[in-house]
């Protein structure tokens, strides 16, 4: 689960990581208290949304005076920021962060995530900072220090020296990093998370490390233990349509083809996903019901799917091996009755009481195509597509 | 012959006692499983039909000589009975469970790590060794015992590959998913490596998914250390870059995490790769 900035950067200052002065803001009068709080101008706003790139798509702004930042919240609250991250669709901005202005010498770049190749956690630096670190990886990966980390024994002060010394760092800065490493892996840890980013971590003219930039991504599993966390989850970033399958425990993503489809199993589906493309159209979905759906959640699938305006037809593709076949043709029919479908149905399925199944579709007296293996639900989608 | 379970295992049911576990036990049961035990903290001395259940893992493998463990306790509590199955000298765990915590996982991992048994999962079916042996949640009637053995990081796109394998006569002799969360217990090499030592079977479907870079590790294995066929898939060609992968673990593994360039790794390596899986039957019939 993603957070905003600003909520990291609350959670950054119950660790003592020093960041920037400054708090939230969803109003301009009340940016502008903010800013006039401060130690003076210029003082930086920064747009609040789920995405990275904020900075080259105009969401990260200085303002020299407080009639600025009148202006600069005006314009950027209620604006559409449209990052490399965010698609062309873009993202309400709904909140800036105000944060004092600091005179920066050296940036870097910081991060701690779960490094799934050693089954360990890595911390990664580089002397790059504020650059994607894609790029940095792609152009001098010679740059980027990777420091291995067994979950069991803990972030040592070696691990910090490596990392202090690999960036180049001494004295009074090596000992703030030291410091700043280990308050951030005792977060990382303590929040279950899969990532927490500095980007830029910098060091300012009057010698404070500080982090400008805050990322804290927390591992989905865990929100049953982390109830604070779960108080920082904002609706408004994400598709509405995959909060509403969340609530029936279903696992939805749009993709904006034409083609919807419900399977069970996440391989699966993205396998039949696959299938549509090969068949001539794209999928507008991805729709995971999981190993043991009911009735009720097949329909809720459906009528979700069928909200996308965008799709023409629809692919089932249920391989039932918890998921008996005859509760998935009452679902089936049932969302039919309920919700109208207007589009055609091809439905594939295989597996537990495959018969009563078909049976129950066929009974239904409603106009759906059953397929009799993956081939044949490929040709029948390629039909609909091509109408 | 087989790998890692056989008609001589002795199952235990971690959760035996609960919704799920209880009917997969049955389940494992009317397959022909010897199920020896159940545990269920609490309820030591009753039985889930005629299986004695336990209160401790280390109770039932005394009294019964369990070897392996079948795992359907919730997420909050899944490390934990891990871990009390490996301390109780079980030799292969299966953990159906979805949902852990993946700091509950990594050190779970590196517990693990050393100790003479294996984790298979979480997030998985389980394994089935046709016609002898079936831990896990897998419908045993798609399976037909035979020489090809099946790998896989999904479900039901397993029970799928199965069906076409079997329906064409092509048997299985060991089909395991190894689970789809990012740190699991047992990965595709541990499994191609015991597929190639195994007299019996004379080769092997590998299924990956995007994500990670264990399908690419797992080709160059196949290249270097392997004398038997193997077939590879890919699921999710169409799948979006960024919703699975994370922001930074995407430079861990060097852009190798799409099914592209798996793909292309695999074929590089020599596997035989099959990407459509509405002819995987088939392509299996021509390859093996």
């Amino acid at each position: 689960m993603k957070i905003h900035e600003y909520q990291a950067k609350k959670l950054f200052g119950k660790y003592r990581i020093p960041v920037p002065r400054g708090s939230v803001a969803a109003y301009s009068d009340e940016a502008v208290r903010i800013a006039q709080e401060l130690s003076g101008f210029p003082v930086v706003v920064k747009a609040q949304i789920h995405a990275g790139g904020r900075g080259r798509g105009g969401g990260i702004r200085l303002a020299a005076s407080s009639d600025e930042v009148r202006f600069v919240a005006d314009e950027m609250i209620g604006m559409n920021l449209i990052t490399r991250q965010t698609g062309s669709a873009g993202r309400l901005v709904r909140k800036v962060l105000v944060e004092e202005g600091l005179t920066i010498v050296r940036e870097f770049y910081l991060s701690i995530l779960v490094d799934r190749a050693s089954a360990g956690i890595m911390v990664m630096a580089s002397s790059a900072g504020g650059v994607n670190i894609e790029e940095t990886a792609a152009r001098t990966p010679e740059n980027i220090i990777k420091v291995f980390i067994n979950p069991l024994g803990g972030l040592q002060p070696y691990h910090c020296r490596q990392a202090g010394f690999g960036l180049g760092l001494d004295g009074s800065a090596l000992k703030q990093f030291m410091t700043l490493l280990a308050s951030l892996y005792r977060l990382f840890v303590d929040y279950d998370c899969s990532l927490v980013e500095i980007n830029p971590l910098v060091m300012t003219a009057d010698g404070r490390l500080m982090a400008v930039d805050a990322k804290v991504d927390v591992d989905g599993n865990a929100l049953f233990r982390q109830k604070e966390i779960g108080t920082f989850f904002d609706e408004n970033e994400v598709d509405p349509l995959e909060v509403e399958a969340e609530k029936y425990q279903l696992k939805y993503i749009n993709l904006g083809g034409t083609i919807g489809n419900l399977v069970n199993g996440a391989g699966l589906a993205m396998a039949t996903m696959d299938i549509i493309k090969t068949s001539g159209a794209l999928p507008a979905n991805f729709l995971d019901v999981g190993g043991g759906a009911s009735a009720e959640m097949v329909e809720h699938g459906l009528r979700i799917i069928l909200s996308d305006t965008h799709v023409k037809g629809i692919l089932i593709n249920i391989f039932g091996g918890i998921l008996r076949c005859d509760v998935l043709a009452e679902g089936v029919v049932r969302a039919a009755g309920k919700t109208g479908i207007n589009v055609p149905v091809v439905i594939r399925m295989e597996g537990t009481n495959v018969k009563q199944g078909r049976r129950i579709l066929t009974e239904s007296g409603l106009n759906f195509m059953t397929a009799t293996d993956l081939r044949d639900a490929a040709e029948k989608v390629a039909l609909i597509a091509g109408n | 012959m087989s790998i890692f379970v056989n008609k001589n295992s002795r199952l235990l049911v971690q959760g035996i006692t609960g919704h799920e576990g209880s009917f997969h036990a049955r389940q494992c049961i009317n397959y022909g499983t010897n199920v020896v035990a159940g545990v269920t903290p609490g309820k030591g001395g009753q039985f889930m039909d005629d299986v004695p259940v336990f209160n401790t893992v280390q109770d039932g493998v005394a009294e019964t000589g369990a070897d392996c463990s079948l795992i359907f306790v919730p997420p909050v509590f899944a490390a934990d009975a891990i871990l009390e199955a490996a301390d109780s000298g079980i030799g292969v765990i299966v953990a159906i469970t979805e949902g852990i915590p993946i700091m509950d996982m990594l050190k779970v991992r590196n517990s693990l790590a050393g100790k003479k048994c294996r984790l298979i999962g979480p997030n998985c079916p389980g394994i089935i060794t046709p016609g002898q042996f079936k831990a896990g949640i897998m419908p045993g009637q798609i399976h037909k015992p035979g020489s090809i053995g099946v790998i896989s990081r999904s479900g039901t796109l397993t029970f799928e590959v199965v069906n076409q394998l079997s329906l064409r006569n092509i048997g299985q002799s060991t089909c395991l998913g190894i689970g789809g969360d990012p740190v699991v217990g047992t990965d595709f090499i541990d499994c191609l490596a015991a597929f190639e030592e195994d007299s019996e079977t004379k080769g092997i479907v590998m299924v990956g998914e995007i994500g990670g870079s264990a399908e690419e590790e797992a080709a160059a294995f196949v290249r270097d250390s392997m004398t038997k066929p193997v077939v590879g898939f890919v699921a999710g060609l169409t799948a979006p870059p960024g919703r699975r992968m994370g922001h930074a673990g995407a430079i861990v593994s060097g852009g190798s995490g799409t099914a592209e360039s798996k793909i292309e790794v695999m074929k590089e390596c020599g596997l035989h790769v099959c990407e459509d899986l509405g002819r995987l039957g088939e392509f299996c019939e021509e390859v093996f």
